[in-house]
C-alpha cells in the first residue's frame, strides 16, 4: 500500500494513501473536535465542526471529507479555528434542549461532550428549539426530533450502510428533519427496526425503547416465577459500560448481576442457538440431501433481516428457514417445556431476554407464532444498553462480581452456540453440525476462518466428504442485494447455484454491533468484541451444538427428534409478504 | 436584404407575459392582410434587454423602437409604418430630456452597452437555427471540430483571459484544462442554468434569446475535454427557456450539429435537459450536480472538485449560461479580441440584470471596468422620482451594497471585492433614499434562510439567528452587543459553512455594517428607522394645520383607515393603520408626518 506524507502541526506523518486528515491527524495525535462524521460512513461534511486550514487553500476545509496528499500542510488548531468551533457548537446548542439531566444520552452524548470541552458555559444564542412530537410508533425505536442536531447520520446510515430508505431528510433549512418520506410513521415505514440509526445517533434524537421499567415490574410480580436469557453477543460488550476493556467476556458476571436483580432462573440464548442449529442443520440436510424444500436455504435469526426480506424480498421466502431464532426459541420452551419441570403454568412465567438487539423487540411481538406456548412467548426485551441502566441503578459494581453459573438446563451451550454473535457464526456453527449430520463423523477443526471477519460479503467452498457445499454469509442490510441477485439470476435462469446456505445478519459484524450494544461501535470496537466471541468458542470444552447434553436432553424428554412435530409446533415459524412503497 | 422590412418583437419573459405573442400573431395577421408577406418578414426574437419599456417592436431598416405596444396597435404599425412609410410616432420611444424620437442607436440606454453574449438576442429568431448559423453559428464548433486541437482552443480561451460568470470568477481555460487531463471513458459537460438570485435573469435570457449559442459552446467544450454528454440544469419556472432550449437541441441534431458524428468527424455529443424544482441551492455546483443524479439537491464538500469527481464520480466541466455564451464568439474572433475588452483581470463583458429603483430597467450588457455610475445614470437612466442614489446591490443574496462614494468603480471581479460584494451572477438592484437598509437585509436573509438546504449546521442555524436578530433590530429591540454577536456568526457562517450559499449569506449584513452603521445605530440606540420603513419604529399621522382635506391620502390608503371631510382635517386610524407610507407619499402638502 502507497503511504502519504504530510505535515499536521509542523509535526511530520505518515499515513497510507486514501487517509482523511481527521484519522491522519490522530497519527499525530490530535484528536480534530468532530459531530457528524462517523468511521463506519462516507463523510457527509455537514457540521462544520472539523475545519481545518491546509496551506495553499484560502479557505477552510473540513478534515472528515478531505483526503491527505503528499505535502499536504495541515494547522488543525488555532485561535480563529477555535473561535469559529465554539461559535458553531454555540448555534448548534441554540437549537438543543437543555435536558441533558433527563435525556436517555446523558453521560455518552457526543454533543454534550463538545460542549464540555470546550468549556460552554451559558447560552449565548437565543434558544430555538423545534416543537415536534416523537414518533413512538414501532415497538423498537423511538424517533425524538427535538434533539436532532441535522448530523445526517441516521440517514445515511439508514440508506447507505444497510439500503432500507426508512429515513430521509424532510423540509429544508432550520425545518429540515429526518424521518420517514412523506411522513409517515416510523412503523409504516420500510424501518426493519435494526436500530443502528440510533446506535450512530451523536445525541438523543432516536434511541431504543426503554422498558427497563416493564422488567423491574415483572420483577417485583410475586405470582410470576422470573426467567431471563441473554443473547451471545451481551456477553462481550456489556463490560464496556462499565469501563472494562472492549471485547472482556463477563458472562459469569451477568448471570450474577441477573440473580442480583432479582431473577430466579437464569437462561443463555447460547442453548437455544444450539437448538437452532439441530433445526436449521437438520433443514439443511433435508433440503440439500435429500432435496426437500428449496435451496439455497437462508438463515432466520436475525429478525430485522426477516422484515428486510418479507419487505424487499418476499419472493424469497420459500428459501427462508422456518427455524425460529434463537430467542423465539427459549421463549417457546420457557413457557412450555421448563413451566412443566416446574410445576408452572404458561402465563405463570415472566421471562426476559437480554439482547444486543432493537429489533428483537419487535420480534417478540411479530405475529402468532411468537405465542407459541398459549401466551406471549417473551414478555419483554431489553438492549445491551438497559441492562447496563439496570445493573447501575441497582448499585451493582458489575466488573467486580464473582463469575456465577447459568441454571440447568437451558442455560448450557456449547462454542457453537456462542459464536451466533458474530456474522458468519450461524454458518460456521452450522457446518460444524451438518458435517456431522451428513457423515455421521465428527470434524478434526472445527475452525472455519473463511466466514469469519468484518468482510461485507463472504464466500466458501465447504467440503464435506466429497461433497461440495457453497455458502456465503452476509452482512449490513445493504450487502445482501448482491447475494440475493447471485441468487435470483442463477434461479431464473437454471443456471447451477452459486450457493447452497446463505447467512444474512442486518448490522455489520453481526450481532456484536447491533444496534442496542453500547455506544461508539465502529470497526476497531467490532473487531474486539469479535476476537472475545470467538475467545469464548475456543473456552467450551464441546464447540458443536449437536453434543450439548442439555440439547441431547431436551429432544429425549420433550421434542423427539429435529424438525418434529412437536419441534415445529414450537420451534418453527412462517413468513408473510409485506409489500412496501418501491423506493 | 431579401426583405424590405423586418419586424422584430421581443419574445423575452417579461415581454411575453405582456402580450408580445398576440402582438406577434396580428403583426403576422396584418402582413398578411396587406399581402406583404414577400417584403416583410415579422419575427420574434430574444429579449432586448429593455424590460421597463416592453413590449417592444423593432422595425427595420429604419431601426424604430417602438415600445409598450398592444396588439390592437399591429394594424397602425402596419398600415402606417409599413405600408404609407410614417412612424407611428405615438408608439416610439422617446428619451425623458429629448423630444426627439430615438433611433436605435441612439437610445442611450444602448449607447453604452457592448454586446458580446446578448449579440444574437434581439436580433434573431430563437427558434430558428439557420438565423443563428446566418450569424456564425456554429463556425466555432466547425473550427474546433476540424482544425484546432483541444490543446488549441484551451490556450484561445486562456489568452481571452475568460471567467467563470456565474459568481467567483474562476478562469474558464483552467477548469476545462483539468477536466482534459483527467483520464477516464466517461466525461460530462454541465450548464447551470438554475439562475436564482431575486431580479436576475440573463441567463433566462440568453437561453431565450440565443440557445444555440450554448448549445455550440458546450459541444466544443465536450470536444475539448474529452467529453460526449452534456446537461444542461435549468429551473421548471422558465418554461420559454426550456421549449426553445428543446427545439434547438431537436433543430442542431437534425442539422447533425449535435448528437452523433457531428459534421462528419466522428465526434459524438448529445446534450441533455434536467428540470431543477427551483431551489437556489442548486444552483451550487456540487448541489446541481446531486440533484441531477437524482439525489437531493445539497451540497457536496470540495475537494475534490467536480472536474476531478463531478457528475456520478467522473470529471465533469460545469459552466454557467453566460460563460458559456461567450465561447463561440472567443474562438471566432480569437482570444486576443475578447481580451481587449475589459480590464486587467477581468476580462470581456459582463451582463447585468438592472432593477429596483432605476428608471430603466432591464438587462444591460457592458465591458468589464465599466464605472457603476454609466450604468445606473447614464443607461439605467438614474433613479425616479427625483429621490436620491442611496446604494445598489450586487452578486443577489450572496452580494454587498455599493453606495454613492463608491459609484466612480470599475466593475471587476477584484474591486467588488475590495469594495465587500461580488460580482456574482449578475443581479444590481438600485435603492433610494426610501429604502432602509435594515429591512434590505432582513429580505435578503429571509431568501437564504428560506433556501437554505438545511445540512450544514452554520448556515442551517446561523442564517436563522442572523434572521432573527435583525428582526429584533428592526423592531427596536436591538443592542450594540447584538452587532457583536452578527458579526461573531457572519464570521463562523463565512469560514465553517460547507458551500457558497452558507459561506456568502452574511454578505449582505458584514457589508451594510461597514457603509451603514449609523443606520444601525438609529435603530438600536434611538429606535428611529430613518428611511421610515420598518413598520414597528415608524408611525403616520396628519398635522391638522397643514391638511387641506383634499381626501387624497384617503383615497390611497388600501386598508381605507383614514377618514375625513372634504376640505377638513384628515386623521388616521392608528388601529388599522399598516404603516405602508401610501398617505406620506401621497401627499402634496407635507402634512403626513412620519415619525
Amino acid at each position: 500500500m502507497s503511504t502519504i506524507n504530510l505535515e499536521v502541526n509542523g509535526v511530520p506523518v505518515t499515513v497510507p494513501a486514501g487517509t482523511n486528515v481527521l484519522d491522519a491527524a490522530a497519527t499525530a495525535k490530535i484528536a480534530i473536535p468532530k459531530l457528524c462524521y462517523h468511521s463506519d460512513l462516507p463523510a457527509w461534511a455537514a457540521c462544520g465542526i472539523c475545519v481545518v486550514k491546509v496551506a495553499g487553500s484560502p479557505k477552510l476545509i473540513r478534515a472528515c471529507a478531505l483526503e491527505a496528499t503528499d505535502g499536504m500542510k495541515v494547522i488543525t488548531h488555532d485561535p480563529e479555528l477555535q473561535e469559529i468551533r465554539r461559535t458553531v457548537i454555540e448555534l448548534i446548542l441554540s437549537t438543543h434542549p437543555n435536558s441533558c439531566l433527563t435525556c436517555p444520552r446523558n453521560g455518552t452524548c457526543e454533543l454534550q461532550t463538545l460542549a464540555a470541552d470546550f468549556g460552554i458555559r451559558e447560552q449565548r444564542f437565543e434558544s430555538n428549539v423545534r416543537d415536534i412530537p416523537a414518533d413512538t410508533s414501532t415497538p423498537s425505536i423511538v424517533l425524538n426530533p427535538e434533539k436532532c442536531v441535522g448530523c445526517g447520520r441516521c440517514v445515511k446510515v439508514c440508506q447507505g450502510l444497510q439500503d432500507v430508505w426508512a429515513l430521509e431528510f424532510l423540509d429544508r433549512g432550520d425545518g429540515t428533519r429526518m424521518a420517514p418520506a412523506g411522513d409517515i410513521t416510523l412503523n409504516e415505514s420500510p424501518c426493519i427496526k435494526c436500530g443502528q440509526c440510533s446506535a450512530h445517533c451523536p445525541v438523543g434524537a432516536i434511541f431504543e425503547k426503554d422498558e427497563t421499567q416493564t422488567v423491574y415490574n415483572g420483577i417485583r410480580d410475586e405470582s410470576k416465577h422470573k426467567v431471563v436469557q441473554i443473547a451471545p453477543a451481551v456477553r462481550v460488550a456489556l463490560g464496556e459500560a462499565f469501563g472494562m476493556e472492549p471485547g472482556s467476556i463477563v458472562t459469569g458476571k451477568i448471570y450474577a448481576a441477573l440473580r442480583r436483580l432479582g431473577f430466579d432462573t437464569i437462561f443463555d440464548t447460547n442453548f437455544a442457538a444450539d437448538l437452532t442449529i439441530m433445526e436449521e442443520g437438520s433443514e439443511f440436510v433435508e433440503r440439500f440431501v435429500n432435496g426437500k424444500g428449496a435451496l439455497p436455504l437462508i438463515t432466520t435469526c436475525c429478525p430485522s433481516w426477516v422484515d428486510y426480506m418479507e419487505k424487499y424480498y418476499s419472493d424469497m421466502i420459500p428459501h427462508f428457514s422456518t427455524a425460529k431464532s434463537p430467542q423465539m426459541m427459549m421463549g417457546a420452551l420457557v413457557k412450555t417445556y421448563f413451566a412443566q419441570k416446574i410445576g408452572k403454568t404458561a402465563d405463570e412465567i415472566f421471562l426476559t431476554s437480554v439482547m444486543p438487539c432493537t429489533s428483537k423487540k419487535y420480534e417478540i411481538v411479530r405475529d402468532e407464532n411468537m405465542r407459541s406456548s398459549g401466551v406471549q412467548d417473551i414478555d419483554v426485551v431489553i438492549t445491551t444498553r438497559e441492562l447496563a441502566r439496570m445493573i447501575k441503578q441497582a448499585g451493582i459494581t458489575f466488573d467486580s462480581l464473582e463469575d456465577e453459573p447459568a441454571d440447568e438446563s437451558l442455560g448450557i451451550y456449547t462454542g457453537a452456540g456462542t459464536i451466533f454473535g458474530a456474522t458468519g457464526g450461524v454458518m460456521e456453527a452450522a457446518l460444524r453440525t451438518a458435517y456431522h449430520l451428513v457423515t455421521g463423523d465428527e470434524l478434526e477443526h472445527v475452525e472455519f476462518e473463511s466466514v469469519r471477519g468484518l468482510e461485507g460479503i463472504k464466500r466458501a467452498t465447504v467440503d464435506i466428504k466429497g461433497t461440495e457445499v457453497r455458502v456465503a454469509v452476509a452482512h449490513n442490510m445493504r450487502n445482501v442485494k448482491t447475494i440475493l441477485d447471485e441468487v435470483k439470476q442463477a434461479l431464473a435462469t437454471g443456471a447451477e447455484l452459486p450457493y447452497h446456505f446463505i447467512e444474512v445478519m442486518a448490522c455489520r459484524g453481526g450481532c456484536i454491533s447491533g444496534g442496542g450494544q453500547p455506544y461508539g461501535g465502529n470497526d476497531e470496537l467490532r473487531k474486539q468484541r469479535m476476537a472475545a466471541i470467538y475467545r469464548d468458542d475456543v473456552d467450551q470444552k464441546i464447540r458443536v451444538s449437536h453434543q450439548n447434553p442439555a440439547i441431547k436432553a431436551l429432544y429425549d424428554d420433550f421434542l423427539g427428534k429435529p424438525l418434529s412435530e412437536t419441534s415445529h409446533k414450537y420451534l418453527h415459524t412462517h413468513y408473510t409478504p409485506r409489500p412496501i412503497y418501491i423506493k | 436584404m431579401a426583405y424590405q422590412h423586418y419586424i422584430l418583437v421581443c419574445g423575452g419573459t417579461g415581454c411575453e407575459s405582456n402580450k408580445a405573442d398576440a402582438i406577434y400573431r396580428a403583426l403576422q395577421r396584418e402582413t398578411e392582410t396587406h399581402d406583404l408577406t414577400h417584403a416583410v418578414q415579422v419575427v420574434k426574437t430574444g429579449c432586448f434587454g429593455f424590460c421597463a419599456q416592453g413590449p417592444i417592436v423593432k422595425i427595420l431598416p429604419e431601426e424604430s423602437f417602438y415600445v409598450e405596444v398592444t396588439p390592437e396597435d399591429a394594424a397602425e404599425l402596419i398600415s402606417e409604418h409599413i405600408v404609407k412609410g410614417r412612424p407611428v410616432t405615438r408608439l416610439l420611444y422617446k428619451e425623458e430630456q429629448s423630444k426627439e424620437h430615438a433611433r436605435v442607436d441612439d437610445i442611450s440606454f444602448y449607447q453604452k452597452q457592448f454586446r458580446v453574449v446578448l449579440r444574437n438576442c434581439g436580433f434573431i429568431d430563437p427558434e430558428e437555427i439557420s438565423e443563428y448559423i446566418s450569424r456564425e453559428g456554429y463556425v466555432a464548433l466547425e473550427r474546433v471540430l476540424f482544425d484546432l486541437s483541444p490543446q488549441d482552443v484551451i490556450s484561445e480561451l486562456k489568452t481571452s483571459g475568460l471567467r467563470g460568470r456565474g459568481g467567483a470568477g474562476f478562469p474558464t481555460w483552467m477548469k476545462w484544462n483539468f477536466t482534459r487531463e483527467q483520464t477516464s471513458d466517461q466525461k460530462y459537460v454541465v450548464c447551470n442554468a438554475d439562475e436564482g438570485d431575486p431580479g436576475a435573469y440573463m441567463d433566462r435570457s440568453i437561453l431565450e434569446g440565443d440557445p444555440h449559442s450554448v448549445l455550440e459552446a458546450m459541444a466544443i467544450c465536450g470536444r475539448t475535454i474529452g467529453a460526449n454528454k452534456g446537461f444542461i440544469y435549468i429551473r421548471a419556472e422558465y418554461p420559454l427557456a426550456i421549449g426553445r432550449l428543446e427545439r434547438a437541441i431537436a433543430q442542431a441534431t437534425e442539422f447533425g450539429l449535435l448528437g452523433k458524428d457531428i459534421l462528419g468527424s466522428g465526434f459524438d455529443f448529445e446534450i441533455e435537459i434536467r428540470l431543477g424544482a427551483g431551489a437556489f441551492v442548486c444552483g451550487e455546483e456540487t448541489a446541481l450536480l446531486a440533484s441531477i443524479e437524482g439525489e437531493r439537491g445539497m451540497p457536496r464538500p470540495r475537494p475534490p472538485f467536480p472536474s476531478v469527481k463531478g457528475l456520478w464520480g467522473e470529471p465533469t466541466v460545469i459552466n454557467n449560461v453566460e460563460t458559456l455564451a461567450n465561447i463561440p464568439v472567443i474562438l471566432t474572433r480569437g482570444g486576443e479580441w475578447f481580451a481587449k475588452i475589459g480590464t486587467e483581470k477581468s476580462k470581456g463583458t459582463k451582463v447585468f440584470a438592472l432593477t429596483g429603483k432605476i428608471a430603466n430597467s432591464g438587462l444591460v450588457e457592458v465591458p468589464m471596468g465599466t464605472p457603476l455610475r454609466d450604468i445606473i445614470f447614464n443607461i439605467g437612466g438614474g433613479i425616479p422620482d427625483g429621490k436620491a442614489f442611496k446604494a445598489v446591490q450586487t452578486g443577489g443574496p450572496s452580494g454587498g451594497v455599493i453606495t454613492a462614494e463608491h459609484l466612480d468603480t470599475p466593475i471587476d471581479y477584484e474591486h467588488l471585492q475590495e469594495l465587500g460584494s461580488i460580482m456574482g451572477s449578475g443581479g444590481m438592484i438600485v435603492m433610494d433614499e426610501s429604502d432602509c437598509m435594515i429591512d434590505v437585509t432582513k429580505f435578503y436573509l429571509e431568501f437564504t434562510v428560506e433556501e437554505s438546504c438545511g445540512k450544514c449546521a452554520p448556515c442551517r442555524v446561523g442564517g436563522r439567528k442572523l434572521h432573527d436578530i435583525l428582526t429584533k433590530i428592526s423592531k427596536g429591540q436591538g443592542t450594540q452587543e447584538d452587532i457583536d454577536t452578527m458579526r461573531q456568526i457572519g464570521t463562523a457562517m463565512q469560514r465553517a459553512s460547507l458551500c457558497g450559499l452558507g459561506q456568502t449569506a452574511p454578505n449582505p449584513i458584514l457589508s451594510t455594517l461597514r457603509y451603514f452603521k449609523a443606520e444601525y445605530d438609529a435603530h438600536i440606540d434611538q429606535g428611529v428607522c430613518p428611511a421610515g420603513k420598518c413598520k414597528e419604529l415608524v408611525h403616520f399621522s396628519i398635522i391638522t394645520d397643514k391638511c387641506i382635506g383634499c381626501g387624497l391620502c384617503a383615497r390611497r390608503c388600501p386598508v381605507l383607515c383614514i377618514s375625513g371631510e372634504r376640505r377638513q382635517p384628515h386623521e388616521i386610524d392608528q388601529s388599522k393603520c399598516i404603516k405602508c407610507g401610501e398617505c406620506f407619499t401621497a401627499c402634496k402638502f407635507d402634512a403626513v408626518l412620519r415619525a
